[in-house]
């Protein structure tokens, strides 16, 4: 891991009118780090992540992010254009539902490589080549690349929605609720993808999640909600293992034992 | 009294006309991009060119020799009754002939002849926005616009390919104006496209029921979207006009009984009717002359 934290995040809050989304959260990620942040539905866990992923100005707090050139850039001072144009080659957002995330009425194929051409990508073939790669790794058979994914199952969707995500080959990727609505078994297969691509492609990654399983299988580190404020974090198997806040402690025995 | 008297001059109040030329003049300041305009009701259908009526209707003077076509034809039903509306809305002199012409209104065609400095072409507009059937949010595809954000318009001409082996679009064909704005060149053939490139002529889009208009102005550079192992190419065909004898124009097919016959003829009537005149012929000349002749008989 690099001395350079990616992302920079301090004091950030937002509020609806007088209700609070999220309040004072401070943290930062290095590259490479998954974290994890959980807790129970409103919490304000999806609020922090659209803060972060300025699909929401934050009302207070900076966010800064290491730029591919070295600067670290404060997200609310960046212009729209190339706030979007960041979002598009440098981060990824894979949305809990599928449909959110992806275009649901072009081909699989068009689907991966809409942010090559958005790039500037204009050769057909080296297109469908990435796509057709990028299908591979996340185990969607290549005779799939022209159908669209009105005809998939939801964890094909899932896994097209990332593949759609990671072919710019961004450095940060947000995850919300990235295996809701799966069952188990999908499940375990889309988090084994998961973590061998983030491990294999060195990436750093915000999983919101209220699953404690998918917390303690692909984070590193970990960060614990209630009522918009952080109230515990640290190494996930530490947290997991001896919480130490009230609320940690009865969210942790609330895990169902099969 | 005349006719004249109870219209002002084109139809449109001068106020009207004022505030679409003010939109004209930013259009072609920003060449390809869409200016919003207070479209007003046209004594005609939305679909039938209220939006290239009033850009027609905006710019033409006393002196303006104005020619009408429909799908490249000066004798169809719209292209006749916009010209009847401004003989009788303006008085002014019209024309079938490309060359007389300092107006020409258009659907769906750009004539054969070159056009000339001086010469404007209006073209009648039913969606202005190339990004409509991919992005169907106008508040998304202006954004789009404003950012340069124009991966998903690829992204179309991909699926083509993909569905295809080729780029199927074959008219509307989405183009890049100036190297900044992709722009609709309106349901004309691609075949067109490259007629638009560089064009001396002034260029006018009117959408009346989407209430935008565009303009490339003169020597303006347009180019078609491609892929570099997929390149823009233009519709070819087989055989010449079998009325003129013309290659590299585009022909219309017409089905000539009910067992199988049919023509390609030029779909510029004007075009085809002059090189006739020139002495050239096609193939199927004098047979149509002759089949003419025979219920006379």
């Amino acid at each position: 891991m690099s001395a350079v934290p990616l992302l920079k995040v301090r004091d950030v809050s937002k509020f609806y009118g007088s209700r609070i989304g999220c309040r004072n959260v401070s943290f930062e990620l290095y590259p490479g780090e998954v974290l994890a942040v959980v807790g129970e539905s409103g919490s304000g866990k999806t609020t922090l992540l659209s803060c972060l992923s300025t699909r929401l100005m934050p009302s207070s707090g900076m966010i800064e992010y290491h730029m591919r050139d070295g600067q670290y850039r404060d997200l609310a001072h960046m212009g729209e254009a190339a706030r979007r144009f960041l979002m598009r080659t440098d981060w990824g957002f894979v949305h809990q539902n599928p449909a959110d995330g992806l275009r649901m009425t072009v081909s699989a194929g068009a689907n991966v490589g809409e942010r090559l051409m958005a790039v500037g990508d204009r050769h057909y073939g080296n297109i469908r080549a990435s796509a057709s790669d990028w299908l591979r790794r996340v185990e969607i058979g290549e005779d799939r690349i022209d159908d669209q994914p009105r005809a998939f199952s939801g964890g094909m969707r899932q896994r097209l929605q990332i593949a759609r995500n990671l072919v710019t080959s961004p450095r940060l990727v947000f995850m919300d609720e990235p295996t809701g609505g799966l069952d188990v078994s999908v499940q375990a297969r889309l988090l084994d993808l998961v973590r061998g691509l983030v491990h294999d492609l060195g990436l750093a990654a915000i999983i919101v999640t209220h699953d404690l399983a998918v917390a303690r299988l692909l984070s590193h580190r970990m960060m614990v909600m209630k009522d918009g404020a952080v109230i515990e974090q640290g190494l996930t198997d530490r947290v997991l293992d001896d919480p130490r806040e009230p609320y940690t402690q009865l969210l942790v025995s609330s895990i169902l034992q099969v | 009294m005349n006719d004249l008297a109870t219209y002002n001059f084109a139809y449109l109040d001068e106020q009207t006309k004022r505030m679409i030329r003010r939109a004209i003049l930013k259009a072609i300041a920003i060449p390809g991009y869409q200016v919003p305009f207070a479209s007003r009701e046209m004594p005609m259908p939305y679909g039938w060119g209220t939006g290239g009526v009033q850009v027609t209707a905006s710019i033409l003077g006393p002196d303006d020799v104005l020619k009408v076509i429909d799908q490249g034809a000066d004798d169809t039903t719209n292209a006749v009754s916009i010209r009847a509306f401004f003989q009788k809305v303006a008085n002014v002199a019209v024309t079938t002939k490309t060359v007389e012409a300092t107006i020409i209104q258009t659907r769906h065609r750009i004539p054969e002849e070159p056009l000339k400095e001086g010469q404007t072409l209006v073209y009648q507009v039913p969606i202005p926005e190339p990004l409509r059937f991919l992005e169907p949010r106008e508040t998304e595809t202006r954004k789009m616009h404003a950012l340069e954000e124009y991966g998903l318009m690829h992204v179309k001409l991909y699926e083509d390919i993909s569905r295809n082996g080729h780029i199927a679009t074959t008219y509307a064909y989405p183009v890049k104006v100036e190297g900044r704005y992709v722009m609709d060149p309106s349901p004309t053939p691609k075949f067109d496209n490259p007629k638009m490139h560089m064009s001396e002529a002034l260029q006018l889009f009117g959408a009346g029921r989407e209430k935008r208009i565009y303009a490339v102005p003169p020597f303006t550079e347009v180019v078609s979207l491609d892929f570099e192992d997929h390149p823009f190419e233009i519709q070819t065909f087989e055989k010449p006009c079998a009325l003129c004898g013309a290659e590299n124009v585009y022909l219309d097919e017409v089905v000539l009984d009910d067992r199988g016959g049919r023509m390609f003829v030029c779909s510029d009537t004007d075009h085809c009717e002059d090189r006739r005149a020139h002495g050239h012929a096609g193939s199927m000349l004098a047979s149509t002359q002759h089949q003419r002749k025979e219920p006379a008989e």
